[in-house]
């Protein structure tokens, strides 16, 4: 297992570019956060039907998200290098059916939030309610309807084992207004939050208290600040 | 006569008594007929409001967990609204599901415009991994609903229904069925296009074969029946030529004729019921004869 120091060298073996920072992507301490501290899947329960799932909707730049998978030993690094590469299982946007741990298939916007709700339902169908759907989306993200047709169900469906992190870095043209994205969440009847999203601490007790108070809750919104405009 | 639809709610609640992994995901379309579903089964019949991106997308995830969706409503907004979530959020996942539409092509005559979508088949041919089943008369649905559902293992199905039907029932068959033999030609007719067909050739020497599932195609089937005359007629309730490259495959080995008929691509800014829009796109009884008899009569 690598250390979340050992991060940027590992997106240095896709990038080639030598400068990355742990805040060169505005994913990278959320991901880390989440698959060190929160989300209970490992390499060996990656088909588990009980694990929790982790759905990275905002496919772009996922650089952060392979370095994470690797660090995790959900693959093996030397997957890393061929990024992007006709021989590689690793593209710009992931395909869980090339990438062990990778839930979805993302890229296009606006579908893993959707989708993550049908999984939460799913699973409760099922009886593994243990298990908690967390669900990675951009503030720009948002912009896509689907996301609206989502929210607005999960909040009236009462849904309590789905967690959304929406990675705040301001990039959405016209912005959420006053309230913030969390408003619009808020007003269909989400729990949200709003923490630092580099603030790791602060990340690992907004999700253990989601999780803690799913049951009562409904559906969670975790809102991760970061910079203006970094790379996605 | 029961209608498709029916059948459909039917037979869609008792999979859900039977298999505790399926499940059916709606958008306000036909809540009113799984009300003692929905009773049962709270948490696997789901109605996400008129939201079908939503909906299509739900259905993908619930696949993902597991479960075993059907996913349903009018023709129009399951494949052309969710076109990217059908494409994305099923196919591309690897996952599988079984869309079930109402509305299909003129079925919605009055309705105008906004309620027709004779292009579905073709949209759904685009998408990786998906049979297309077209019942021809409501007693052919239970067995095509659940033969979809058995397959979910290995494919996604997408199954068309329509308040136009046939005279008679037919066995269900992934194959071509012939009704009647003859030398001329064969003509293919898909669903409820079958009654008009028999009607349209009567008097005519060519065979006459039944088709309900139309992807995949019986390819096979077909070369056994064109047999020699080189001559194939296809008869579709959707989009004329749908089906069109799958003969061309099926007969890129022999000389061959095709005429494709189906709803043609101009739209038909009317009104009415659906046989007046059948009477226009020249796919009533005597409109089949008519382009059936000029195919033929070019060929002698």
């Amino acid at each position: 297992m690598r250390s979340y120091a050992e991060l940027p060298g590992l997106m240095t073996r896709m990038t080639g570019d030598e400068k990355h920072g742990p805040s060169a992507t505005s994913t990278l301490d959320v991901l880390w956060v989440l698959y060190d501290r929160v989300l209970r899947v490992s390499p060996d329960t990656v088909d588990d039907p009980g694990r929790d799932r982790f759905l990275l909707s905002k496919g772009h730049g996922p650089a952060a998200y392979y370095a994470v998978l690797a660090a995790k030993e959900f693959i093996p690094e030397s997957w890393l290098a061929g990024f992007g590469s006709a021989g590689s299982r690793l593209g710009y946007h992931p395909d869980r059916s090339l990438v062990p741990g990778v839930e979805i298939a993302s890229g296009s916007l606006g579908h893993g939030l959707p989708i993550g709700v049908g999984v939460a339902h799913g699973l409760l169908a099922r009886g593994l309610s243990e298990a908690r759907v967390y669900v990675l989306v951009g503030d720009a993200e948002l912009d896509e309807g689907s996301n609206s047709e989502a929210i607005v169900y999960a909040g009236a469906a009462g849904l309590p084992n789905l967690t959304v992190v929406a990675v705040d870095n301001q990039s959405s043209t016209y912005g959420w207004g006053p309230g913030g994205i969390e408003a619009h969440f808020a007003v269909g009847g989400w729990s949200t939050v709003r923490v630092s999203g580099r603030d790791h601490e602060a990340l690992a007790s907004a999700f253990r208290v989601t999780a803690a108070g799913a049951a009562s809750a409904g559906p969670q919104l975790v809102v991760a600040t970061v910079e203006k405009e970094i790379e996605a | 006569m029961t209608e498709m639809r029916t059948v459909f709610a039917e037979t869609a609640s008792a999979l859900l008594d039977e298999d505790p992994l399926a499940a059916v995901v709606l958008a306000e379309i036909s809540v009113d007929m799984f009300g003692k579903a929905l009773a049962r089964h709270p948490e696997r019949v789901l109605n996400v409001g008129i939201r079908e991106q939503l909906m299509v997308s739900v259905g993908g995830g619930l696949a993902l967990a597991g479960m075993r969706p059907i996913v349903h409503t009018y023709a129009p907004f399951l494949v052309e609204r969710a076109y990217e979530q059908v494409k994305l959020d099923l196919a591309h996942q690897g996952v599988h599901a079984v869309l079930v539409s109402i509305g299909a092509s003129y079925d919605g005559a009055r309705s105008g415009r906004t309620h027709q979508a004779p292009e579905d088949v073709v949209l759904m041919d685009s998408v990786p991994g998906f049979s297309v089943v077209v019942p021809g008369h409501p007693a052919e649905v239970e067995a095509l609903l659940r033969g979809a559902m058995g397959a979910l293992d290995d494919g996604s199905t997408y199954m068309r229904l329509s308040t136009e039907v046939n005279r008679e029932a037919r066995p269900v068959s992934a194959s071509l069925q012939v009704i009647r033999s003859g030398r001329r030609a064969v003509v293919v007719a898909v669903g409820p296009m079958l009654s008009p067909v028999l009607e349209a050739v009567a008097d005519l020497d060519v065979t006459v074969a039944y088709a309900t599932t139309v992807r995949p195609f019986d390819a096979v089937g077909l070369r056994s029946l064109e047999a020699g005359s080189g001559a194939v007629v296809l008869v579709e309730p959707y989009l004329a030529g749908t089906s069109s490259h799958v003969v061309a495959s099926a007969l890129t080995s022999r000389p061959h004729r095709l005429l494709s008929l189906g709803v043609p691509r101009g739209e038909l800014r009317r009104y009415g019921t659906p046989c007046d829009h059948a009477v226009a796109h020249g796919l009533d009884a005597a409109g089949i004869r008519r382009s059936v008899t000029g195919f033929l009569g070019w060929t002698s």
